[in-house]
Order: structure tokens, then C-alpha cells, then sequence
């Protein structure tokens, strides 16, 4: 652990040109998706690449503003400053312009497109002990545990230092499953599984959101990857894939009754609508409605007198409930732990 | 004694070229106008007001995304004018800016021509770009606007997601938008291979004309690709097709595929041209030529032809093998070696000339800084990992921003200063318009340089809304504060042309010493642009003072004057020799009114009136058996 955590400053201090170079630009460290504030080998690679790409460009950008600097400077000379006309700068020219490009590119060529793509490729099947599977939904991601019973939605829990394999796809559109500060994005794509890198080295949550447009409320489709130490991770998982505990309260009768369970799921009750997120243990979740509210009794209350208010265009529509079955309706909902 | 016998002869054969090229004065002069000035005209003032609609959709957006969780638009407002910002600047603004306004005007008057090849298809290419302008934002007016994005991803875009006629606007918008570009690049290359001024061989062309060449051949080649995507997309829409339909076999990433094979020439369809006007202002305002002239002309040429390998890194994230993105991934650097060419050419052409800092240089300055920054940015898109890390944020929104607006619409700002006089008779005023220079360069850079960061942080494209907590509200108000310094900009802009149109001191034919042929005549030029065809012996074609002293003494003489009919000479394709001399077709009706049954067309398969689609068809196709009938000649 505190062999883990010197590697790590010293990277940083590897860092600390390139940083300095864009302070007044980038607070580093700032936000929970931030790209430069790697959590996992492979995203570590890659911030790499951009830190060296950046120093490269900004090189680049300064000997070009240079030149017409130096042009203005200059403008009542027709030379280069060191001598030389018209031959020379056409020299200048291809050296610039051909052969040092050449050179560069093709060493950014070989690091990140042979040896990077690489390091941070997604899993072969089989080749890692945990497998998830992602699905999106216009909108929210529906997410399972293959070989349990586990169903949950936007919220993805693994083992930290563990190789996760997820295979995503999408019950719709094109959506794009993303999580900067963990590793690439892919897009999921109908007809296809396409499978991505997870891996985290330190406990926390990562939030990502959907990339790719997927319609009215593409602005509202928030992942968040749950990293846990792998016994937590273990009593999550059993716990998320047994069903919901009896119950015969107001609030569940209200559920199975009203359009609810239409369109919900909860796992050991009658209810098995497949139109929205599995609820089966909605009460452990942080967030309402892929990221939009806090998942609390108020936030909660809110969302289902008027789920249209907070994100306009959903599935779900606002119920004309009488207040006390709202209210023994969220209790219900919160106690589904 | 001697110039008395002259001066009533060459009087009058001016004055029988005035009656010959003269058109209709009026309105309905300008509806049948076949000439090509009037008719860049037309294109200017058009794209004109799209930019501006373009750019309060755009204001519209930054104003949402000013702070966290705004409610100044609603999400389909605001995809609907997301949706169209993309697809106005780019379909309605920038190419027929370039193309329409200033290929259309600038063209024939640098290679020395009288027309263009085909002025009447070049009056329809107007027309039906009009119309398609017109077409498209019915939509929004009706708030049934385009409102998937400007690639409009299936199965997004099918009927299943996307009931309403938006998408319907959009895909025949574009294909009818299509049918205009297809038009006006066929006639720039007829136009330029074979109307040149005898003398004017290939490598004696202007960097300008290579560049709209290349612009022109990469529109033949790439367009097919969008408009096939379009009809395939209409016909699963409204005649149950399945092209990309997964459940009966067919396949999302097919529209992708197509779109980008497409997609990707656009972008270099979208600067070539900005690349054209940069080689044409850098050597008059530095009074040297472009340095690396061959090298420069090769690489104009190569960047649209690469443009065509490239297309698969818009879709690094879709899972396609990885072999396969390599491949792309390596296209996609060899085609920054044409870039880094021309970058280094136009600086050392900066270097080595005695350069005056005036508006148009400014602009070009601008954009080499802009242009630098995006194409850098571009470049990290060749990185596989990066790419996906970064695709779809908006870091990709700064990208092409940078190459968008930096690259494309300064040297077309910088464009406007420099050809003003050329149009006008008349000087811009020079402090307001380095003014100006400033106030848009500083607004550009404020608004789209926070975009990376943001990006980097994690916001991605399209959001209508975005959380407080992300860390992203202070660089997004940057963008909106910046949006606003850049419009203050472009008021100033328009504002400073449109008073120096009747205020600006005379400007006479050629006030910056221009090296090219449209200086070479008065300003504005007549209708026929050169009352002899001018002699051409090197690419910077005014500058060689021994031909046009030759210039007028053909035109005392009457030799190469070509005043006897409605003329323009015709030379050999590589040599420039001289080859015919063609009879131009005059002004006439027919040209708007196949653009009204093509309008109407579209109108009818909008609204799946497919009978009433093919009678409008067939209404088109007797205009234009109309107007292949020989007019009676004028004497």
C-alpha cells in the first residue's frame, strides 16, 4: 500500500513540467470526470499520452507563432534571419513540413497505436474472472451480473485491482458507455457486443456519462462504476442478487396495483415489467433516473409526482396519487435495500 | 493625331461589349441573371443570412449551457437547434460561401474567363441551393426541426425513435442541397480546366484555382456517398427498407460508414478553399509569391486526396477491429504531412516577404494560429486510445471549432476585407477592421479554447443540460461570455463593410497590388470582366506589367477583344493553349423555374405524395427541354 502510493508521487513528479506548463488552464484534480485524474492502469497510460501529445503541440503551436512573430519583426527584411532566401526557406519547408512530421508521427504511431491500444485493450473472453453486461436504454443503463441473478441499473459496482470484462450492448439506440477517469469509452451499438477494459486501483466512485446522442434526454444517462475492496464488492453482489424480502406494506400494494409494476421489475413479487430500470433493491442506489437526483425520500417524492419535471421526455409518466399513498409508496421503494 | 483615329474604335467596341453582356435591369433581372458575379452575389447575401441564423442558433445553445441545469431552452429546442447550428453552418454557410460566393465571383475573373463554363446550371446551382435553405428551415419554423445531430445516427433517426417529419426535413434537405453543390463543383471543373486564358497552363494556375479544383473533385466523389445514405434512410422511413434495420439484417454501422466516407473529405472540402483565399491574400500583402509554389499546389491536391482514407476514425469507439483502426489510424497521419506543408509555407512566405499588417493579413495571421491549434489537437486523434478517450466531448467540439470557425470562416472574414473593393469600388475602413480582427480573434480563443479542458473533464457533446457538482461552470460561462465578444466582432465586420459600400473612399481596380487576374480589371469589373482576354506567362499573372501593357495594346488593336457575340475563350486542358472560341448562352427564366419543381418535388416526398412527387418531376424535366431551345439571336 504505501509502496503503491511513493510509485505514485513519483509519477507525479514526472508530471510536474508538462502540469506546470497549463496551470492557468487546468486546475488538476478538479471534477469526478476528469480524464487527467487517472484511477486505473489503463487510464494511467493514457493521460501519459496526452501529457507527452500536449508538451509535443504546444512546441508545435510556438514555433509556428514564433515564425510570425519573426515575420512582423522583420517585415521590412527579405531575408531569413540567418541569411539565406527563397532556397533556403524552401528547404526550411520540407524539413518542417515533411521530414521532421515523418519522424514524430511515426514514433506517436508505434507508442500509442501499437503499444498503448494495446496495454488497455479489453479482455479476452474468458480471460478474467468477472464479466458484466451493460445494456443501454433510452435512458438509463440497465446492468447484470452474468452467471446471477443480479439486475441493477446505473450504478456498477467491482472489485478494486481486479480485470473487469464488460460487454455492452444496447436495448435501442446508440448509446456510449464511458467512465474518464477508468479507461476508454465504447459505443454500444445494436446487433453488436462490444466489450471494454474495467479495472480500478483505488476504492471510490467514477462517474461517466452517455457519449454518444441517443435522443431528448441524452443529457440525463449518468453510469457510475462503484469500486469496492473485493469482500464488500462480494456481500453487494450476493446481496443484489437475492430477491426483494415479502412485504405487504401500503406502499407495495400501491406498486402492484397502480402502473408501477407494469413497467418495473422487483425480483420475488409479481412485478416484471421490463420497460424501465429493475428495482428489485432500488433503496441501496445513490441516484433517481440515471443521475438526475439524490436518492432520497424527498428527491424521491418529487420524482414520481412529476418525473416529467425533472427529466422532460422520459418514459415514465406522472401518476395521480393521493398523498398518502405517494408517501407509503416511497417508504416502500426506500426500504427495498 | 494617331490616338484620334483610335479612341472612337476602341469606344466602340467597349461599348458593343456593354450591349452584348448587358442583362435584364430590376428584379427580374436577378432572377435570370446568368452572370456569375451577380449570381456570387446571390450566394453571398443567402449564406449571409443563414450565418446568421446559424449564429443565433449558436448563441441560443451557449446561452443554455452558460451555468449548470439552465432552462433558457427545453431539450427538443434545443436538439432541434444543436441539430441545426451543425448542419446550417456547414450545408448553408460555409460551402456555398467558399464554393457559391467566392468561387462563383472570384473564379472566372482569376483565370481570365468571362463565365463560368455553364452559366445557366450556375444560375440553377443558386437556385436549388435556395431552395434547399428554404426547405430545411421550414422544419424548425414549424418546430418539427432536424433534431438527431448533424450525422444523425440510426436507428436514432428511423421512425421507430423519430416519428415526426424531422428527420424527413433533414435527409431531403440535404439530398436536395446536394443536388445545388453536385451542380456548381461540375461546372468549376469544366470551368477551370477548360477556360482558362490562353497561356494560363496548369502550372501557371493561381494557388485559389487548385485549391476550388480540389474542393470541386472532392465534392463529385464524396457527395455520392452522403445522398446514398439518405435515400437508403428515406427509404426505410417511409417505404418499410431495412438497410440498417439489425433485426432484418441490415446494419447501423453501415449509415456511419457512409456518412463519414463522406463526412471526412468535408472536412477538407470545408478549408480547402479558406486554404485558396490564405495563398491569395499572404503574397499581395507580403508583395513576394508563395514560396514552395509547386509544393503548395501538390499538397492542396493530396489533402483532398488522402481526405478519402481517412473516414473510419469519426467511428474509433464503434468496435471495430482493431487492425482496422490502425490502418485508418496511420491514414489519418500521413494526411497531416500536406497540412504541416502548407503551414510552414505560408510562415516562411511571411519570413521572407516585407509583409503589411492589414485587415485581410490579420485575418490570415489568425487563422495560421487557429489552423495550428486545430490541426495539432487533429493530430492526437490519430492516437487510437486518445481518440477514444476523447471522441464525443468536447474536446472534439474545440477541434473542430478551431477548424471550423479558425480555419475556414477567418480566411473567409479576412476574404471579405481583402475582394471588398474588387466588389465595391470601394475601400473598407482599415482601423474598424483591424478592430474587428481583434474582437473575433479574442472571442474565438475565449470561446472555444475552454472547450478541450471541459472535455478533458469530462463533458460530452449534445448535453442540454449539465450537473453543478462536474467542476465545468466557470469554462462554460468563458464560452458563452466569448460567444458574445465573437458576435460583437462579427457585427463590426458587417457592420464596417456595409457602411464603407456608401461611405469608403474609391478604391480603383487594384488597391493591395494583387499578383492574380482579378485585379487586372477595373473595380467592380463589367460584365464581360476583361475587355480583352488577358495574357498570361506565370502564376501571379498582374504582376508581369510587360503583359498587361500588351493587354492594352490588343485592346487599341482589336485583337483578342472578342466583341462579336456573347464570347469567351476556350483553351486546351494542360497547356492552356488557345483551343475555340465558345458562344455563351444569355440570361434566362428557366434555371429558377426547374428549381421550383425540384422544390416542390421535395416538398411532395416530404409530405409522401409520391404521385404529386413525380408529376413535379415531370414538370422539371420539361423546364429543362424548355430551356435547352435556342432563343432567337440577339443581333
Amino acid at each position: 500500500m504505501s509502496g503503491d502510493s511513493v510509485r505514485r508521487r513519483r509519477r507525479r513528479r514526472r508530471l510536474v513540467l508538462p502540469v506546470t506548463l497549463l496551470v492557468p488552464l487546468l486546475v488538476a484534480g478538479c471534477g469526478d470526470q476528469n480524464v487527467l485524474d487517472p484511477h486505473s492502469h489503463a487510464e494511467r497510460r493514457i493521460s501519459k499520452l496526452w501529457w507527452v501529445m500536449m508538451t509535443g503541440a504546444w512546441i508545435g503551436f510556438g514555433l509556428v507563432v514564433v515564425l510570425l512573430f519573426l515575420g512582423w519583426v522583420r517585415r521590412n527584411r527579405s531575408t531569413l534571419p540567418f541569411g539565406g532566401g527563397e532556397r533556403a526557406a524552401t528547404a526550411l519547408v520540407v524539413g518542417l513540413g515533411v521530414a521532421v512530421p515523418i519522424v514524430l508521427l511515426s514514433g506517436l504511431f508505434v507508442w500509442s497505436d501499437i503499444f498503448v491500444i494495446r496495454a488497455t485493450d479489453a479482455p479476452r473472453r474468458g480471460s478474467t474472472s468477472l464479466n458484466v453486461r451493460v445494456t443501454g436504454h433510452q435512458w438509463y443503463w440497465e446492468i447484470k451480473y452474468p452467471g446471477t441473478s443480479a439486475v441493477t441499473a446505473n450504478e456498477l459496482h467491482i472489485p478494486i485491482d481486479t480485470r473487469v470484462r464488460v460487454v455492452g450492448t444496447t436495448a435501442d439506440v446508440i448509446h456510449s458507455l464511458w467512465v474518464p477517469e477508468l479507461n476508454r469509452k465504447v459505443d454500444v451499438i445494436p446487433g453488436r457486443d462490444n466489450v471494454m477494459l474495467l479495472d480500478a486501483d483505488r476504492p471510490g466512485t467514477y462517474p461517466g456519462q452517455c457519449a454518444e446522442f441517443c435522443g431528448l434526454q441524452h443529457a440525463h444517462m449518468e453510469i457510475r462504476v462503484i469500486a469496492e475492496s473485493n469482500q464488500r464488492f462480494r456481500a453487494w453482489l450476493a446481496a443484489e442478487a437475492a430477491p426483494a424480502a415479502a412485504n405487504a406494506s401500503r406502499g407495495a400494494e400501491v406498486f402492484m396495483d397502480e402502473a408501477c409494476s407494469g413497467c418495473h421489475q422487483i425480483r420475488g413479487t409479481d412485478a416484471r415489467g421490463q420497460v424501465g430500470p429493475d428495482l428489485t433493491h432500488f433503496g441501496s442506489r445513490t441516484m433517481i433516473g440515471a443521475g438526475v437526483l439524490p436518492n432520497d425520500r424527498e428527491h424521491l417524492l418529487e420524482w414520481i409526482r412529476d418525473p416529467q419535471h425533472s427529466k422532460p421526455g422520459n418514459r415514465m409518466p406522472g401518476l395521480k396519487l393521493s398523498d398518502a399513498d405517494l408517501r407509503a409508496l416511497v417508504a416502500y421503494l426506500e426500504g427495498l435495500k | 493625331m494617331a490616338v484620334d483615329v483610335v479612341a472612337p474604335s476602341l469606344e466602340r467596341r467597349i461599348e458593343r461589349l456593354d450591349r452584348i453582356w448587358r442583362e435584364r435591369p430590376g428584379l427580374l433581372g436577378w432572377l435570370t441573371t446568368v452572370d456569375h458575379k451577380r449570381i456570387g452575389l446571390l450566394y453571398f447575401f443567402t449564406t449571409l443570412a443563414f450565418f446568421a441564423a446559424g449564429g443565433i442558433e449558436a448563441l441560443l445553445i451557449r446561452t443554455q449551457l452558460a451555468g449548470p441545469n439552465e432552462r433558457v431552452l427545453g431539450p427538443e429546442t434545443y436538439n432541434q437547434l444543436m441539430t441545426m447550428h451543425g448542419v446550417t453552418m456547414i450545408f448553408l454557410f460555409v460551402i456555398p460561401m467558399t464554393t457559391g460566393a467566392f468561387g462563383n465571383y472570384l473564379v472566372p475573373l482569376m483565370i481570365g474567363a468571362r463565365d463560368m463554363a455553364f452559366p445557366r446550371l450556375n444560375a440553377l446551382s443558386y437556385w436549388l441551393f435556395l431552395g434547399s435553405g428554404i426547405f430545411i428551415y421550414l422544419g424548425l419554423f414549424m418546430h418539427r426541426g432536424p433534431n438527431c445531430g448533424w450525422f444523425c445516427y440510426t436507428p436514432l433517426n428511423t421512425r421507430t425513435y423519430d416519428p415526426g417529419p424531422n428527420v424527413d426535413f433533414y435527409a431531403l434537405g440535404l439530398i436536395f442541397n446536394g443536388l445545388a453543390t453536385t451542380a456548381g463543383a461540375l461546372n468549376f471543373i469544366v470551368t477551370i480546366f477548360k477556360l482558362r486564358a490562353p497561356g494560363m497552363s496548369l502550372n501557371r494556375m493561381p494557388l485559389f484555382i487548385f485549391a476550388m479544383l480540389a474542393v470541386s473533385l472532392s465534392l463529385i466523389f464524396a457527395l455520392p456517398s452522403l445522398t446514398m445514405d439518405l435515400v437508403f434512410l428515406e427509404l426505410q422511413r417511409k417505404a418499410g427498407f431495412h438497410f440498417f434495420d439489425v433485426a432484418h439484417g441490415g446494419d447501423p454501422l453501415l449509415w456511419q460508414h457512409l456518412f463519414w466516407l463522406f463526412g471526412h473529405p468535408e472536412v477538407y472540402i470545408i478549408v480547402l478553399p479558406a486554404f485558396g483565399i490564405a495563398t491569395s491574400i499572404i503574397p499581395t500583402f507580403t508583395q513576394r509569391k508563395m514560396i514552395a509554389f509547386p509544393l503548395v499546389a501538390l499538397a492542396e491536391l493530396l489533402v483532398a486526396f488522402i481526405g478519402f482514407g481517412v473516414w473510419a476514425h469519426h467511428m474509433f469507439a464503434t468496435g471495430l477491429p482493431t487492425i482496422t483502426l490502425i490502418a485508418f489510424a496511420a491514414a489519418s497521419m500521413m494526411v497531416v504531412i500536406p497540412s504541416t506543408i502548407q503551414v510552414f509555407a505560408w510562415t516562411f512566405t511571411v519570413v521572407l516577404g516585407r509583409p503589411e499588417f492589414r485587415a485581410p493579413l490579420l485575418f490570415i495571421g489568425g487563422f495560421i494560429v487557429f489552423f495550428v491549434i486545430g490541426g495539432l489537437s487533429g493530430i492526437m486523434f490519430a492516437a487510437i486510445p486518445f481518440n477514444q478517450v476523447t471522441t464525443d466531448t468536447y474536446f472534439v467540439v474545440a477541434h473542430f471549432h478551431f477548424i471550423i470557425f479558425g480555419a475556414a470562416v477567418f480566411p473567409i472574414l479576412g476574404g471579405m476585407y481583402y475582394w471588398f473593393p474588387k466588389v465595391t469600388g470601394r475601400l473598407y475602413h482599415e482601423r474598424a477592421a483591424q478592430l474587428s480582427f481583434w474582437l473575433t480573434f479574442l472571442g474565438t480563443a475565449l470561446t472555444f479554447f475552454p472547450m478541450h479542458i471541459v472535455g478533458l473533464l469530462g463533458m460530452t457533446r449534445r448535453v442540454y443540460a449539465y450537473s453543478p457538482h462536474l467542476g465545468w461552470d466557470a469554462y462554460n460561462l468563458s464560452e458563452t461570455i466569448g460567444a458574445f465578444i465573437l458576435t460583437a466582432g462579427l457585427l463590426l465586420i458587417f457592420g464596417n463593410l456595409l457602411w464603407s459600400r456608401f461611405r469608403g473612399t474609391l478604391s480603383g481596380p487594384d488597391p493591395f497590388f494583387g499578383g492574380t487576374l482579378e485585379w487586372a480589371t477595373s473595380s467592380p469589373p463589367p460584365e464581360y470582366n476583361f475587355p480583352v482576354v488577358p495574357k498570361v506567362t506565370s502564376p501571379y499573372p498582374n504582376w508581369d506589367r510587360a503583359d498587361r501593357e500588351e493587354d492594352a495594346r490588343r485592346l487599341v488593336a482589336g485583337t483578342f477583344v472578342l466583341d462579336e457575340g456573347h464570347e469567351t475563350p476556350a483553351s486546351t486542358v494542360r497547356d492552356g493553349y488557345l483551343d475555340e472560341v465558345l458562344s455563351m448562352p444569355p440570361e434566362s427564366p428557366w434555371p429558377v423555374v426547374v428549381a421550383l419543381c425540384v422544390a416542390l418535388l421535395f416538398t411532395s416526398l416530404l409530405l409522401s405524395h409520391v404521385v404529386v412527387a413525380c408529376v413535379f418531376g415531370g414538370l422539371a424535366l420539361l423546364a429543362l427541354a424548355a430551356w435547352h431551345t435556342r432563343e432567337p439571336e440577339e443581333s
